[in-house]
């Protein structure tokens, strides 16, 4: 019987013939933490005894989620993981290069590889063929210091996607009717693999924001084939040679198929406080918003940027609207600057944020106040989530969250497109 | 035997209801950290928790975020264990890694401030004050050597090696 892309690269980094329901200990090519979750694990690390890390090169610690701090207890974490980086020789990336997960696929994460990553959002490197999962300190501590860790093998999903996509409609839309449709915790424990005509032609910007929201189904890692496109974004970022196919067997068995026609999909809206209480744009039409937020690891690309400066070109955010722009790295920040979409989104009336995770987990640049509503293209709308219970979040795509900033409450995109 | 009165929260209970990311500047430290345990879930928990007490949960709890903070601060707490109709995955490999037993099992008739009798070693849990008895799911064998060690870090002390 043939496998499925967990099984494929669960098999080949544990040496065993591991099907779904298995627990196996497998080799982990690359370990993260960040700056919120990084100071626990190297305390939890020092205290393990485990000594020099397996691998000081495959091992990150990324500053993004208070860059630049908001304060000084924040201010001593960093100088904490600096400190780590330091004596044991791993990799740091500094405030304003920004999110932990994009300069994961910008610049780590290979085709094949199992990374492991303290922070739920890991998933979002399945969008190149990565077995990428979220865990807590003391499981990344020990990746770091092993090399390896446990994992139980998933059942899969196979998310089958055909046709084409609307204007106006893409990748976001798609995610959020997809937990819509699964619910919250739908996929708790299984990972989901994207597969159909849609995805064949979707650009990794698009796979990347797909398999970053794998987790709020609950799901452990959202797959795609390592395909051609993969191939070609690779070679974008100078590792062609980090290339190698994945795909699953065309036997390969499945808990269960779902089959999502794109043409049929609109404009889809996440409303307070959960990711999976979905409603489309267009019937929200009227929901008054005081913030808008575009960047995170969701939305933070140039595809993304380059969206909301198509909608926002030569026009005027609403009164009362705040848009804050948070770019998800110093390289896509740079090629927005050079293809002047940071020009039309300040001259919209934008905020540009240095590269990082912004506003969207409630720590610094951007935090709600009592009875406000904020639409963002992030990944989360918990309550709390952007710094105070007694607010409100929607999440929608880029291009919703522009047509909104234009209007000043939720509006279909395709209204002003 | 655990032995406790149960404090009872809803479905979906995610990490930023048990620990907000508005606190994230307290993560280095531990003990303020700790007193805004389950703050937007329940206002008084910090103050009404017993040591040995348990969070009852309904589906999906602990939700969202990998920050083992989130059951780090349930500890800290004194709670002895979690019991949810279902948990998510990282929460739960979380818990277990710092040795706090989560438990799977049909909380809809647990009330609030019921007197709860846990025998980890049966898998039962008796409501002392409606006089039923729940069986919850087993723990999959690497998470009860883990558990059984105090956690993942303490079992890495005493093994220097992880096996399944």
């Amino acid at each position: 019987m043939g496998k499925t892309i967990a099984e494929k690269i669960l098999s080949e980094k544990s040496g065993t013939d591991a099907k779904a329901g298995d627990i196996v200990i497998a080799k982990v090519d690359l370990a993260f933490v960040q700056d919120t979750t990084g100071p626990l694990t190297v305390r939890l690390y020092r205290d393990s005894g485990m000594g020099k890390l397996a691998d000081a090169k495959r091992t990150v610690l990324f500053i993004d989620h208070a860059a630049p701090s908001p304060g000084a207890g924040l201010s001593n974490d960093h100088i904490l993981l600096r400190d780590f980086s330091r004596q044991s020789g791993c990799i740091l990336s500094e405030v304003g290069d920004g999110v932990c997960h994009q300069i994961v696929q910008e610049a780590y994460a290979r085709p094949g590889d199992v990374v492991v990553g303290a922070d739920s959002h890991t998933v979002t490197a399945g969008g190149l063929g990565a077995f990428a999962t979220g865990m807590g300190s003391s499981d990344v501590a020990v990746a770091m210091g092993l090399g390896k860790n446990w994992f139980r093998v998933p059942e899969s999903f196979k998310i089958d996607i055909n046709n084409d996509f609307q204007k106006g409609v893409g990748a976001k839309d798609l995610v959020l009717h997809l937990i819509g449709t699964l619910g919250a915790d739908g996929a708790t424990y299984k990972a989901l693999e994207f597969h159909g005509g849609a995805i064949k032609k979707m650009s990794m910007s698009g796979r990347f924001t797909l398999a970053n929201m794998a987790v709020e189904a609950g799901a452990k890692a959202g797959l795609f084939a390592a395909d051609e496109t993969t191939h070609e974004f690779l070679k974008s970022e100078g590792r062609g040679s980090d290339y190698k196919a994945i795909a699953a067997d065309a036997d390969a068995l499945y808990e269960k198929t779902i089959n999502i026609d794109a043409i049929k999909l609109e404009p889809t809206v996440s409303k307070p406080h959960t990711v999976d209480n979905t409603a489309l744009a267009k019937d929200l039409k009227g929901t008054k918003i005081q913030q808008v937020v575009i960047g995170t690891c969701t939305n933070g690309r140039l595809e993304d940027l380059a969206i909301a400066a198509g909608i926002l070109k030569g026009k005027k955010t609403a009164k009362n609207v705040r848009l804050i722009i948070a770019p998800a790295s110093r390289k896509v920040l740079l090629q927005a600057i050079e293809k002047g979409y940071i020009k039309t989104l300040v001259e919209s009336g934008g905020i540009i944020l240095p590269p990082g995770c912004g506003p969207c987990l409630g720590l610094h640049q951007g935090a709600l106040g009592d009875g406000e509503v904020c639409l963002s293209t992030a990944n989360r709308n918990f309550e709390g989530r952007m710094g105070n219970p007694r607010s409100f979040i929607y999440l929608g795509s880029p291009a919703t969250a522009a047509a909104s900033a234009l209007k000043g409450e939720i509006t279909d995109p395709r209204e002003v497109m | 035997m655990l032995k406790g009165k149960a404090h009872k929260f809803g479905d979906g209970i995610s990490t930023d209801h048990i620990i907000p990311g508005r606190y994230a500047h307290l993560r280095s430290n531990l003990p303020e950290l700790a007193k805004h345990v389950l703050e937007d879930a329940d206002a008084d928990f910090s103050k009404k928790v017993k040591h040995g007490d348990f969070v009852v949960g309904g589906s999906n709890f602990g939700l969202g975020s990998s920050r083992e903070h989130a059951p780090l601060v349930i500890k800290m707490a004194g709670v002895s264990a979690i019991l949810a109709r279902s948990a998510a995955r990282i929460f739960f490999r979380n818990a277990i890694n710092l040795g706090l037993p989560v438990l799977i099992c049909d909380t809809g008739r647990i009330n609030d401030g019921d007197e709860l009798e846990l025998d980890l070693a049966a898998g039962t849990v008796r409501d002392l004050t409606n006089g039923e008895t729940l069986t919850f799911g087993r723990i999959p064998g690497v998470m009860l050597k883990i558990l059984n060690e105090g956690g993942l870090i303490p079992y890495i002390q005493k093994h220097g090696d992880i096996k399944v």
